[in-house]
């Protein structure tokens, strides 16, 4: 078996009992399948966990999978059912999101050419002020959101796996960006100096 | 007062908004944004605003995991599939072996001839209920998951 074997040929080998074609697929998929679920969770180990478990469940009714249409966006359904079950759960016991510090980084020092040390200063503030209040946004929001800011996916991608038009992920796109915005904002009146520096 | 037709180009303009930010949106696309932007000073603010967002959101990434969660990620994939079909086995044999002990039960105590009539016919009331019961919940789980068009994303 090879790498490079196409997602609808490796769906029917597993189908056909093959588990290391299925292994295959795990691997193909597994980086997509953590980072959807982190964005929805927020924490590194439940998001492995739950990402791992819509795995097991995926195998458990891979009869069910239609080899010729995509197999992300089946597993996607499978992973975002268990997150904000898993979330809704947290919410009963009262737990909140956990800081988003444990699974956002800042690549500001990576991209920009040497900034100066207040800058660097004033831009984690920012970051931390943004971390903060997409921990706050409602799930369908941070959904959109970190679809297209941390896994950089077009809106068609988005809309197909979300399973909603193009339009209301531009809508939910708009409202999450008003809410961080309004954070900022906040944070840019008690720091003048940062509007000047953009 | 917002209109109708007010919020109508108000949503057109956080799309445009939107579709511009993420670089989704076309040539005549711009020249319309461009247009209502020059026209409306507060959607001009809105824009700034978003454009800051978009600047600090672009800076940041998800943090990555120690390599070694995807050296055995799927050990970890392929012990539940294990599990999962232990678990069915489990449960499918005990459900057998819980109605068989079930039924010989029964059956010995109707044989029973020194057992009031009384306490053979609440045995039989109780077993009776509670299959009357069991049935009525697996039927309605079977029910609502067939029929729950958002199954798929809420349990």
């Amino acid at each position: 078996m090879e790498l490079c074997e196409s997602d609808a040929d490796l769906i029917r080998k597993a189908q056909n009992g093959d588990r290391a074609a299925f292994g295959f697929l795990v691997e193909r998929y597994m980086k997509r399948a953590y980072y959807s679920a982190l964005g929805l969770v927020g924490s590194p180990e439940d998001a492995r966990d739950l990402s791992q478990d819509a795995f097991a469940r995926a195998y458990r009714a891979r009869q069910t999978i239609d080899p010729d249409r995509p197999f992300f966006a089946w597993l996607y359904q499978i992973v975002r059912r268990l997150c904000f079950n898993f979330n809704r759960d947290r919410r009963s016991r009262r737990d909140k999101l956990r800081d988003a510090s444990l699974w956002l980084a800042e690549e500001a020092e990576a991209r920009a050419p040497a900034p100066s040390p207040s800058r660097v200063l004033e831009k984690s503030e920012l970051c931390r002020t943004v971390r903060q209040a997409i921990e706050e946004l409602p799930e369908r929001e941070r959904e959109v959101l970190v679809l297209k800011e941390f896994e950089g996916l077009r809106y068609r991608e988005i809309a197909e796996l979300v399973g909603i038009p193009i339009g209301t992920v531009m809508s939910r796109l708009y409202t999450a960006r008003k809410h961080l915005a309004a954070a900022l904002s906040v944070t840019m009146n008690r720091n003048p100096g940062e509007e000047s520096g953009r | 007062m917002t209109t109708r037709d007010d919020s109508g180009w108000r949503e057109e303009a956080r799309r445009l908004m939107m579709a511009a930010l993420d670089g989704e949106i076309s040539p005549d696309q711009r020249r319309q944004l461009d247009r209502l932007l020059a026209d409306n000073p507060e959607l001009r603010e809105d824009w700034e605003r978003m454009g800051q967002v978009k600047e600090v959101t672009r800076s940041m990434s998800y943090r990555e995991p120690p390599e070694e969660i995807w050296q055995e990620y799927w050990v970890s994939v392929y012990s539940r599939c294990e599990r999962g079909v232990g678990w069915l086995l489990m449960t499918l044999s005990a459900v057998v072996l819980l109605s068989w002990s079930a039924w010989q039960g029964i059956a010995a105590m109707f044989a029973d001839s020194t057992m009031p009539l009384f306490l053979k016919l609440a045995v039989l009331g109780v077993a009776t209920g509670a299959i009357i019961l069991l049935v009525s919940v697996a039927r309605e789980k079977w029910f609502v998951r067939r029929k729950d068009p958002y199954r798929e994303v809420i349990r």
